[in-house]
């Protein structure tokens, strides 16, 4: 039988304000355990908690952008249960009432462009982290996250395909990158995404039972673990078994998913309006500001680069993909302004180089300005194309200019035909067969003999020069 | 002067202070040598710190001497030990916070310290301020001053005995259903509960969020007044502190109450309530009108249905609030193989039995599939007890009850019985479910020797107004001036 897989997909998304959500507390990562706390966030008897602002509207400007309705009131909410990185025994999230809803994202998978539908999205604190010792049975709690602001995004079950799930986060984390509110670092766990996935045959309307999935911190990971539950529910499906409702983690070293706790044992929160907090209240006025003041979203750049920069549509997908990518591209234009050729050079050159490295574009050691100056040396005829590639590996390396480079290892193309036309006739010298060849008529040993005075000027004879000088002499 | 300093009120003795013609040093070891020799029978206090109190009153004794006093400037005070005291051990009366030592002060706390007031110490209470007799007290209880057989009331039973037995010049407590204004009238003093909001939560160890208030146990009105000045207004620090200005509370005291409007409301006059409290309070109600206050019938007729709603909305608020408890950060730990048994053993090795009631209603009230029929159906019939109050005071500016349906009982008398002990707060909930301020001033005493109080409640923000007729009601009485004989 055929099966469809049904995917949603929760994000969570650490908002980058200098404070956490309801502390003064500093928010940075990595610092010593427990150096950025207070009674507020370690939840002494007697603090409370006070909302911070820049937190309400980081969180507005990603439902913004995901076109969700705003709700002009909503409301935090206690959700109770134990643990120990949990200093206060509830996390203050949002239930009933949360910040927005009824969103939608446009991804493009498979081909075709699909609207994928935003539940809700609602802020939360974040909880602190467990460090179990390596020799003792012993647990630290580090309460340095605990009370970093997070927006959670809940996606509505609209996804069939594991590469749609990854299109669509890829898309949400391309825009809180865009919007500057999260870093969008998945390693360090300031995005992290828990997906639910079902199975059901194909045809059918109602959905089947699903298994939520954890522990997934890359686009990889999350496309691997949902290709792998496909084909687990798929062979309890066809073995006439039925699908647990379970929460499974994903196991990176083993490439599955592993049962994590059933529905039994899920946790009743206990949810209710938190006592210490008033609704949080959205004023028209700086809605309209927010929107006013948001940056111009993937989409919309993509639009730009077709209509400005005269691109085709897929390569204004791919630079509009990634924030810093996009602005690479435009800094690379303005030093060289030939958009086709230097979107070439980075889709070509650039993103293999990044592919091999593992890299990120923030990563990379070439400046756009020295990437424009590399192509319009290549247009100006000093290096020939062939050449350039050679030169930017070097800048690569070295992170130096390429025309110092090009200096540096004379790397100049020969356009003196004086000097060329010598060496020819040396070649053509040492060659009296394919001489006589080319005379015979077989005209592709032209290209033998331009071969040969590359080999011999070390690739820096103008190639265009030097197919002029050979047909002189030949004739 | 030297004889005696303890018995006085702060509006008595802040005078002196001014004039030099005392020294708070003087005062405050007055009040330490006295809790040294008579708190052993009466147990007030929890923590008395001799030491951090010497302190103060030097520093208040050097600041009077430079000019720069306020009028609580060396008052020495008992602190209920559910207010966070930097450096100073805050139980709650639990074996769980036993060894906790803030290290941050409440609001209040710092406000007191910057107007120059004396901390005598930490007073006794009620666990986590549920109950009301603080027989709950994981310290063993506080015996009324009047009768060491009786209950103080609770939850701030250590705050008004403290203040009747002359341990300190004034207190602060907190309400959360009565535990201000009822132990106040079973030690015959004066009791504020505020507006919610009007005082900053900051640093209340939470019961019952929606519900606590601090407020003052003074020896008269006027002291009620002078700490309200200090400790009420906004707090950036309580996001439910309300953003309201702060009136000077002395202003209206010597108005009087003529063509004031007291509103009697008839739920509050019915079956249950004990004839000597029902005489004292009717008694009360003929002095008022004999100040020129005019007396209006009206109705709160969701009154009756205040304790239940109470015991749906606080202890489900508490559940939550008493959850960071475990073991794990600071507190009492209980062993444990693993984590769940550690959480285990501290919780109900922590917590005495009321407060792990509590706990197990509140969780069962905000459980899935009964938190429509308890905590959302109690938080409805809280706006429709809101709105009785809204009701009656467009007829009234304050209303006039009993605060307690009979005088102090005897200790362990309704120990066993939650049920009638949680009826004991049936006149004092309904102001916290409103939020609205509340009043106990003393009105006359049972024939066995036992305070009895009057209570007024007015509208959101009507503390002047109460004040104001509490003040005219206590200059025409005099039964704020007996004290009981240790």
């Amino acid at each position: 039988m055929e099966y469809e897989a049904i995917i949603g997909l929760e994000i969570h998304a650490e908002l980058l304000t200098a404070s956490k959500i309801f502390c003064g507390c500093a928010t940075t990562f990595g610092a010593p355990p427990n150096t950025q706390v207070c009674e507020v966030c370690l939840g002494m008897p007697g603090s409370l908690p006070v909302l911070n602002q820049k937190a309400v509207e980081f969180a507005l400007k990603m439902a913004l952008a995901t076109d969700c309705r705003i709700n002009e009131e909503s409301v935090f909410a206690r959700k109770n249960y134990f643990y120990p990185d949990l200093p206060k025994g509830y996390q203050i999230s949002q239930y009933e009432l949360p910040l927005a809803e009824h969103g939608h994202l446009d991804i493009r998978a498979g081909g075709e462009t699909r609207r994928i539908g935003i539940t809700r999205i609602h802020l939360e604190e974040d909880a602190g982290k467990l460090i179990h010792s390596e020799h003792r049975p012993v647990s630290f709690v580090d309460f340095n996250r605990t009370g970093v602001p997070l927006i959670e995004i809940v996606s509505e079950p609209d996804m069939r395909t594991p590469e749609e799930a990854v299109e669509y986060f890829k898309g949400l984390r391309n825009i809180l990158l865009y919007l500057g509110i999260c870093d969008g670092n998945m390693e360090e766990g300031s995005l992290r995404c828990d997906a639910n996935i079902s199975l059901r045959p194909m045809g059918q309307s109602e959905f089947g039972t699903k298994a939520e999935l954890k522990n997934m911190n890359s686009f990889r990971f999350v496309k691997q673990a949902l290709e792998y539950e496909i084909k687990r529910q798929r062979a309890l499906l066809e073995a006439g078994k039925e699908i647990v409702q379970e929460t499974r983690l994903w196991d990176t070293a083993q490439g599955q998913t592993a049962s994590m706790r059933g529905k039994e044992e899920t946790h009743d929160y206990r949810y209710f309006p938190d006592p210490d907090l008033v609704p949080v209240r959205i004023e028209a006025a700086w809605l309209e500001d927010l929107k006013a003041g948001l940056p111009e979203l993937p989409t919309a750049k993509g639009q730009r680069f077709q209509e400005q920069y005269g691109l085709p549509a897929y390569d204004a997908e791919v630079l509009t993909g990634d924030k810093a990518l996009a602005d690479y591209f435009e800094a690379c234009v303005k030093e060289f302004p030939q958009p086709k050729q230097v979107s070439n050079w980075i889709m070509v050159e650039l993103l293999r180089e990044l592919k091999t490295q593992d890299a990120g574009i923030a990563a990379c050691p070439v400046t756009p300005g020295a990437l424009g100056k590399l192509l319009a040396l290549v247009e100006k005829g000093t290096i020939s194309g062939s050449l350039a590639k050679k030169v930017f590996e070097e800048m690569w390396a070295t992170g130096k200019d390429p025309e110092a480079i090009v200096k540096e290892k004379g790397l100049e193309q020969i356009s003196d035909a004086g000097a060329l036309e010598a060496a020819a006739q040396e070649i053509l010298a040492a060659h009296p067969k394919e001489v006589a060849d080319y005379q015979a008529g077989k005209t592709k040993v032209m290209g033998f003999f331009v071969g040969q005075l590359m080999r011999k000027t070390k690739g820096q004879a103008n190639p265009q020069l030097a197919n002029e000088i050979f047909q002189r002499l030949l004739e | 002067m030297t004889d005696a300093l303890y018995s006085l009120s702060i509006s008595e003795l802040a005078p002196l202070l001014a004039r030099r013609e005392v020294s708070p040093v003087e005062v405050t070891e007055q009040l330490l040598e006295r809790i040294e020799r008579l708190d052993g029978a009466l147990h007030a206090y929890l923590t008395v710190d001799g030491a951090g109190a010497r302190a103060q009153a030097k520093e208040a004794e050097a600041r009077l001497g430079q000019g720069e006093a306020t009028p609580l400037t060396g008052i020495p005070m008992a602190l209920k030990d559910v207010l966070i005291t930097r450096g100073l051990r805050t139980t709650c009366a639990s074996r769980i916070l036993e060894n906790f030592v803030p290290p941050f002060d409440a609001t209040v706390c710092a406000k007191l310290r910057q107007a120059g007031a004396v901390f005598l110490g930490k007073v006794n209470m009620d666990e986590f301020a549920m109950g009301s007799s603080t027989e709950n007290s994981a310290f063993g209880p506080t015996h009324n001053p009047w009768n060491r057989e009786c209950i103080p009331g609770g939850s701030s039973g250590g705050s008004a005995a403290a203040v009747a037995a002359d341990f300190c010049i004034a207190s602060l407590g907190s309400d959360t259903g009565g535990s201000i204004r009822q132990p106040a009238c079973h030690c015959g003093v004066v009791g504020l509960k505020p507006t919610y909001g009007r005082v900053s939560r900051y640093g209340l160890v939470a019961y019952a969020s929606s519900l606590d208030q601090i407020g003052p146990l003074t020896k008269e009105v006027r002291d009620a007044a002078l700490l309200l000045n200090c400790i009420a207004g906004h707090d950036h620090r309580d996001s439910t502190s309300l953003d309201a200005a702060v009136p000077d509370y002395l202003e209206g005291l010597g108005r009087g109450i003529k063509g004031l409007k007291i509103g009697v409301p008839r739920e509050y006059f019915g079956a249950g309530l004990n004839p000597e409290v029902d005489a004292a309070v009717q008694n009360a109600l003929k002095t008022l009108e004999g100040l020129g206050a005019e007396l209006v019938e009206v109705s709160l007729p969701h009154s009756e249905y205040a304790v239940a709603v109470y015991y749906l909305v606080a202890v489900a608020e508490a559940s939550s609030n008493l959850a960071r408890y475990d073991g794990v950060k600071y507190g009492f730990r209980g062993e444990g193989r693993n984590l769940l048994e550690m959480y285990g053993a501290t919780r109900t090795q922590g917590f005495g039995a009321e407060v792990r009631r509590r706990i197990m209603l509140g969780t069962y009230a905000l459980s899935a599939g009964y938190y429509d029929a308890y905590y959302r159906k109690g938080s409805q019939v809280r706006a429709l007890i809101r709105g009785d109050f809204e009701t009656a005071f467009e007829k009234c500016e304050a209303v006039a009850t009993p605060v307690s349906p009979t005088p102090a009982f005897r200790l362990g008398e309704k120990v066993s019985d939650p049920l009638t002990m949680y009826l004991s707060d049936i006149f004092t909930i309904s102001a916290n479910l409103a939020g609205i301020p509340g009043i106990s001033v003393p009105c006359g005493f049972s024939a066995s020797g036992l305070p009895i109080g009057l209570q007024l409640m007015g509208p959101p923000l009507g503390e002047a107004t109460l004040l104001q007729a509490a003040y005219a009601f206590e200059q025409a009485t005099d039964w704020h001036r007996r004290k009981p004989q240790l």
